[in-house]
């Protein structure tokens, strides 16, 4: 296995995904079904890769917890992105300094 | 070239380059564990311009998955892109050309998109153009240096840094769930099911995992609760 082979794949097949419907299609979606699907697809697959790992991630099993728990309360309250991120990112921090 | 658009593109793309810079930092932490250099990470994320997908694709470099897999996991954690680009062809000027739809397409991510997608009027390529000269070295300039670091960083700020990319993540997914109550159930059935496969320890790589989880939970969603019109992105 290559990384530089590894690399080119993901290169074409994002650029597939972004440009396809950019060439060929005319039309919008019309299947309820495939509609629902491409919709609900992404939130699946981010939340299956953020749980558990995120609790896996640190060396302290509960500062992975608590950044968790910090991270959807702000979330939650509809904070941006950075703040969200650099938010679970301190409270890994200060609690590994302690614990 | 329109030149005023493409200053409005550079003014609106920074605070997106810094953004990505901090987020690009944590993803290269996680490519250097997949053994990946630093001018790799930087070709890696120039190429793709995306954060789940890259995450995810670098895990199967890890376990040193088949080129089959990487190829579905990249597929599957960049499915949104798909809508992205389909909605934005509504709004193409005809006398826009293939290629520089291509370029306008290539940088559709979920940010980019949200300001291509402000704006009045027909897309003009010249504004992504401005939007990605800023964007895109952030973005791959902070992966590289993400690489680069985790040699040097003390190993608690490298864990540390790493949570920064699934903040990014939770920072994405859960205002969706406070309005949306399907994704809301959705989110939690995914969190549960992925920590039994963690805890069973079955005999599949993550990105066989996710690949497998997404595809089902999706298609048992979209079955049972069919987006309404308005819902669409």
């Amino acid at each position: 296995m290559n990384n530089y082979v590894y690399i080119l794949i993901t290169f074409i097949v994002t650029i597939a995904i972004r440009t396809i419907p950019i060439i060929f299609i005319r039309k919008p979606i019309t299947s309820p079904f495939l509609k629902s699907f491409l919709y609900y697809a992404p939130y699946v697959t981010l939340a299956i890769m953020t749980f558990p790992s995120i609790i896996n991630a640190t060396d302290n099993i509960f500062a992975g917890i608590c950044a968790l728990i910090v991270g959807i309360y702000l979330a939650w309250k509809e904070k941006s992105l950075p703040i969200v991120a650099s938010a679970c990112f301190i409270t890994v921090l200060i609690i590994e300094l302690f614990v | 070239m329109n030149k005023i658009a493409f200053k409005d593109g550079i003014r609106d793309g920074l605070p997106i380059c810094f953004g990505y810079f901090a987020v690009a930092f944590s993803l290269g932490i996680a490519m250097r564990k997949a053994g990946l250099t630093s001018f790799q990470g930087f070709l890696f994320s120039a190429l793709n311009m995306a954060s789940a997908g890259e995450y995810a694709a670098s895990q199967v470099i890890q376990s040193l998955g088949s080129y089959l897999e990487i190829a579905t996991v990249t597929l599957i954690a960049n499915m949104r892109y798909l809508l992205m680009s389909t909605a934005i062809t509504q709004r193409f000027n005809p006398d826009t050309n293939i290629m520089e739809r291509m370029i306008v397409g290539y940088g559709i991510t979920d940010e980019i998109f949200g300001i291509t997608i402000n704006r009045e009027g027909y897309i003009e390529p010249s504004y992504n153009y401005g939007a990605l000269l800023v964007a895109v070295p952030g973005w791959s300039i902070g992966t590289a240096l993400g690489i680069l670091a985790g040699n040097i960083l003390p190993a608690r700020l490298v864990s540390a840094l790493t949570v920064t990319l699934f903040g990014m993540f939770i920072a994405i997914i859960i205002p969706k769930a406070k309005h949306n109550k399907v994704i809301f159930y959705l989110i939690i059935i995914s969190f549960l099911v992925s920590f039994l496969f963690d805890h069973f320890k079955l005999d599949i790589s993550l990105g066989t995992k996710t690949i497998l989880l997404t595809i089902i939970l999706s298609a048992l969603a979209a079955y049972f609760f069919p987006i309404k019109e308005e819902e669409k992105s």
